[in-house]
């Protein structure tokens, strides 16, 4: 269990970068990610897609490859033109989803910053580069903007892809809001490139209602960036040919039917699942917390992620009015999974209603897998396939399940 | 890298295996004439290979590597396949993540090379198997040259999927019955070097690994090339023996069949006409290098 972190007069540094203080050729001045934060101004207001550009901007980002797909294209666009203006060192368009996140793999394998966004398909046609991305210890941030996958053909928000990356390696996190999102992405590289994490990150956020809607968003000023990569803190080789070659490499690759090889197999699985544990120290610093909670000693909750979080928090203020008190957990962080808080969170709760934008309810399972007495879990309302999910459906279906 | 990177702490020196003090003491890097003639007198990149006996791709591998011209900054990049099972032998830094994307892997690692070492040449190659350059990683080859990436692709072609156990692959001829073609192969060998030409690769060579020197000399020119100019493909034939039914002693012999007139790896170079010029100078340098250094010994 996590300690409780009060950050209240607490500084937390996430980089010890030699690097810090100096400005690099944009005029940026390399700062670390909490002073970053503590010197956001007035907010702006834009869209989710100038949201991951304004991120990328400050980002220190040395190379990104982009590929065009609903929802994510425009601000795969963006990030070019910031390349156009010298903010990153290389960009490109790939060829498939498979090829650009090889693409990735070979420029972070190569010691750069990595930055990408995919959606739907693509993350799906791109998945088997996620597994190879976690084992070879790439910390590589693709930002997911989920949207529908199945057939017939859909580009209408839906978070069923996100249940296909729970089981990669990666650190997954869910943002709710653009300002979740360029928080995310700032921390993200932050605690994804710590030498006991060194993991991809999956910044999901909800298709169109983050990507496509304007929010007010409180941005660090544009003079400060992110403390660059240092290649040399990985806990794997970089190969760049900089250090003396071993006659091994460094992926865990044997092909041999015996012991040795299937404990250096089983062995690998369980550090990354471990890197991914210890992500948590890292982010509770800079995030606060895995979750987040409000009036959780009430008899129902609403637990959930995304911007089903957003309509839940709607339909508690609508019962409200009717005299139904219901708490709320927003969950951050999907892997590492956060059990603990979680449990914590619901010990007193009655009836848990778990609101989501997909019809496999992933969300709600990882829930009822985890508490004692799960039959207080209430798995939906659920929409897909692109629907709104309005907070009286919400209300209503609290009342109705209750009986109220 | 420089070769002084590469030192054992002298307390430790004498509990080093033998094959650490080798590279130490014996490696050809540094030596930008190196070549196949250093095989078995200077210390080499790959000494064990977990390969079959007799395996042509064992003896493709040998050449290549000692005929890099700068192994200290040279990355490797492989795939899946026969040649995955070599390169955790390798003394130079190499990649393997997944099947086909190989080329993929290669851009994005040349690009970062690029950007992080923009005043050092840093050689990126690929070396697959045919599986995994002609079929289920073609897409990323040929956009691969279309961006004109500049490394260097070589195809160890040895006709079919080996590592899995002989099946039909696109480079594989016409008629060949083997798994997964029960009545022959319906299609003809896929002519990637001619693909390669119109991909826009500036030097390719199709040849067999019979004759070390052309081994050496293609390697070399495609290297080079691939830093001045951009892609470049060099498409060895490595025949299975074990799949094709010879002994280990035959792989030599069915290599000199295969590129007398008429087979099917008939000698084959293509360069544009820069190139040639370009690699004229590099070969009236490197005889200048020889020269110097015969008459520097008498």
């Amino acid at each position: 269990m996590n300690k409780e972190v009060d950050l209240k007069g607490k500084k937390v540094k996430l980089s010890q970068h030699v690097k810090i203080g100096e400005k690099n050729k944009m005029n940026q001045t390399y700062t670390d990610v909490s002073d970053m934060f503590a010197a956001k101004g007035a907010p702006s207001f834009l869209t989710g897609s100038e949201i991951i550009r304004d991120a990328v901007k400050v980002a220190s980002v040395d190379i990104s490859v982009a590929y065009p797909i609903t929802p994510q294209s425009e601000a795969a666009a963006l990030i070019g033109e910031l390349f156009a203006e010298g903010y990153l060192l290389d960009y490109f368009r790939g060829e498939s989803e498979f090829a650009v996140m090889g693409q990735c793999a070979g420029a972070a394998f190569g010691g750069a910053r990595v930055f990408t966004t995919t959606a739907g398909p693509g993350t799906l046609r791109a998945m088997e580069n996620f597994p190879m991305w976690a084992g070879s210890r790439l910390p590589i941030q693709v930002v997911v903007t989920c949207r529908g996958v199945n057939s017939p053909l859909s580009i209408q928000p839906d978070t069923l892809e996100m249940a296909y990356l729970l089981e990669t390696g990666m650190l997954v996190w869910h943002a709710e809001t653009a300002q979740d999102l360029y928080d995310f992405i700032l921390a993200g590289f932050m605690v994804s490139e710590q030498p006991d994490v060194h993991l991809p990150l999956a910044n999901c956020c909800d298709g169109f209602f983050v990507t496509h809607t304007k929010d007010t968003v409180n941005k660090a000023p544009e003079d400060l960036c992110l403390p660059p990569y240092d290649p040399y803190k990985s806990p794997v080789p970089c190969m760049d040919m900089e250090c003396p070659p071993v006659r091994m490499m460094r992926d865990p690759f044997i092909m041999k039917s015996n012991y040795i090889s299937y404990a250096t197999h089983a062995s690998w699985q369980q550090e990354v699942k471990a890197a991914v544990e210890r992500s948590r120290k890292h982010t509770i610093a800079i995030l606060g917390g895995l979750i987040e909670t409000e009036n959780v000693d009430r008899e129902i909750l609403i637990v959930s992620s995304g911007t089903a979080v957003s309509q839940g928090r709607e339909a508690i203020r609508l019962l409200e009015a009717e005299g139904i008190k219901v708490g709320l957990v927003k969950i951050k962080t999907i892997r590492p999974f956060p059990y603990e808080e979680i449990l914590e969170a619901t010990a007193n709760a009655k009836h848990i209603f778990v609101p989501e934008f997909n019809m496999a309810g992933w969300m709600a399972r990882e829930i009822k897998a985890l508490i004692p007495n799960n039959e207080r879990v209430y798995e939906g309302p659920r929409v897909a396939g692109g629907m709104t999910m309005p907070s009286e459906v919400i209300a209503e279906e609290i009342k109705k399940h209750l009986g109220l | 890298m420089s070769k002084d990177k590469i030192q054992i702490c002298e307390d430790l020196a004498d509990i080093m295996p033998p094959e650490y003090q080798d590279l130490v003491e014996d490696a050809t890097y540094g030596d930008q004439d190196r070549g196949w003639k250093d095989v078995g007198s200077s210390k080499e990149l790959i000494e064990q290979h977990s390969l079959c006996a007799g395996c042509p791709e064992s003896i493709a591998f040998r050449y290549v590597l000692a005929s890099l011209p700068a192994p200290e900054d040279t990355v490797f990049v492989g795939s899946t396949g026969c040649t995955s099972l070599v390169f955790p032998h390798v003394a130079v830094q190499n990649i393997h993540s997944l099947f086909g994307n190989q080329n993929a892997i290669a851009s994005g690692l040349h690009r970062a090379l690029k950007v992080r070492f923009p005043d050092k040449v840093k050689d990126v190659v690929v070396l697959a198997g045919d599986g995994a350059t002609v079929d289920i990683g073609l897409d990323m080859t040929l956009q691969s040259w279309f961006r004109q990436e500049k490394f260097t692709t070589i195809c160890f072609d040895n006709e079919l999927y080996a590592n899995t156990g002989g099946q039909e692959s696109g480079l594989m001829q016409k008629g060949f019955v083997s798994k997964m073609a029960p009545v022959g192969k319906l299609f003809d060998k896929v002519r990637l070097p001619e693909i390669a030409r119109e991909s826009g690769c500036h030097y390719v060579a199709c040849l067999t690994v019979s004759k070390p020197n052309r081994v050496e000399k293609a390697l070399k020119n495609a290297i080079l090339v691939a830093r001045e100019f951009g892609p470049t493909f060099i498409q060895l034939y490595t025949p299975c023996i074990l799949e094709i039914g010879k002994q280990s002693m035959e792989g030599l012999d069915e290599m000199k069949d295969a590129e007398s007139i008429g087979g099917r790896f008939v000698y084959k170079e293509y360069a544009t006409d820069d190139v040639k010029k370009f690699l004229k100078e590099k070969d009236d340098e490197a005889k200048a290098r020889k020269k110097a250094k015969k008459s520097a010994k008498a």
